[in-house]
């Protein structure tokens, strides 16, 4: 599978993305950057964390608007994949790719911690090698993950089942002393209608060596690529 | 042509910023505020044949970079509506 990882000014977790793909999946990979409109020889476009264009006006405002943005229309409707972390994710509501927009932390801090993350739905590419209901720990690292959408966006969500992942304890259970940082229901990410397009504020490629303190985030790297055995346990490459 | 756009969060959702500013503002001693909410203030000038044209633009502006349709409401005020506003000092 061929890897695009997008790089706007102020992008910041790029090159752990491409680290991850390159050096832990050993997939080809690429950067794209903001300006380019071409996405035609990848697979999957990896929208990664950071500060685009400084965050002005809205974190992700401007990025959502951008060439390559434009351009990932196209590539979602012929069926590419799209994973967008953290100001990726950001930036896939503020390009209306995904319904419902990001607020400033309840708590105002800016959150930087490992957070316990329940899989709530495990038809979707990202997530086709999880059980339901498995734990996994992934860190945040963000000032604006409190997510917001409208009670009628929130019901259709709920009745497509597109909330992948919640904040909860270790033990899975969706709590409000789980949840770091305000967000609707304890959502953490959510998916396109088609399942082709992931959005969710942890950052994966943070939690994908043992010695980061968790590989959970190849999970859906592993899911993607189909390359997961039944009992959970990795295929050797 | 001047014009001035005002955001602002929609009501219902919560201004967490507003709110830390409304405590700041009770520990100095204003303790009369019962509400408070924080917003932007963006001024744009561009040409435009009429007024009707540059609201129209700005509006146009508003829907597609400037608000946030899911989180914000916004206003537009037209120059002649700012010329009599003087900045207080």
């Amino acid at each position: 599978m061929r890897f695009g990882v997008v790089v706007f000014p102020g992008t910041w977790s790029d090159c752990d993305f491409h680290y991850v793909i390159s050096e832990v999946l050993h997939e080809p990979v690429k950067y794209v950057w903001h300006r380019d409109r071409d996405l035609d020889d990848l697979d999957c476009v990896i929208l990664p964390g950071g500060f685009s264009y400084g965050d002005y006006l809205r974190a992700g405002a401007v990025a959502g608007r951008s060439p390559v943005v434009e351009a990932l229309r196209d590539f979602v409707a012929r069926g590419g994949y799209v994973l967008g972390s953290c100001n990726g994710f950001q930036i896939l509501c503020e390009a209306g790719l995904l319904p419902g927009a990001l607020l400033r932390n309840e708590c105002l801090q800016y959150r930087c911690q490992s957070t316990h993350l329940v899989v709530e739905n495990v038809e979707t590419p990202f997530t086709r090698g999880l059980r339901p209901g498995q734990v996994l720990t992934m860190p945040i690292s963000h000032g604006e993950g409190k997510y917001h959408a409208d009670p009628e966006t929130l019901r259709l969500l709920k009745d497509q089942r597109r909330i992948v992942f919640r904040y909860a304890d270790a033990e899975g259970r969706v709590t409000r002393a789980a949840n770091p940082n305000g967000s609707l229901e304890n959502i953490a990410g959510l998916v396109n209608p088609e399942g082709t397009v992931l959005g969710l504020m942890p950052h994966p490629e943070r939690a994908a060596e043992a010695a980061l303190g968790s590989t959970d985030g190849l999970l859906l790297f592993q899911s993607l690529l189909g390359s997961l055995v039944e009992d959970g346990s990795f295929l050797k490459r | 042509m001047k014009v001035r756009v005002l955001v602002r969060l929609k009501p219902g959702i919560l201004d967490v910023q507003g709110a830390a500013v409304k405590r700041a503002l009770a520990g100095l001693g204003f303790a009369e505020v019962t509400d408070l909410r924080v917003g932007k203030v963006i001024d744009v000038e561009l040409g435009a044949a009429t007024a009707e044209d540059g609201r129209a633009r700005v509006g146009e502006m508003c829907q597609r970079l400037l608000a946030n349709p899911v989180l914000e409401d916004y206003t537009i005020e037209m120059a002649d509506d700012l010329a009599p506003r003087r900045a207080v000092r």
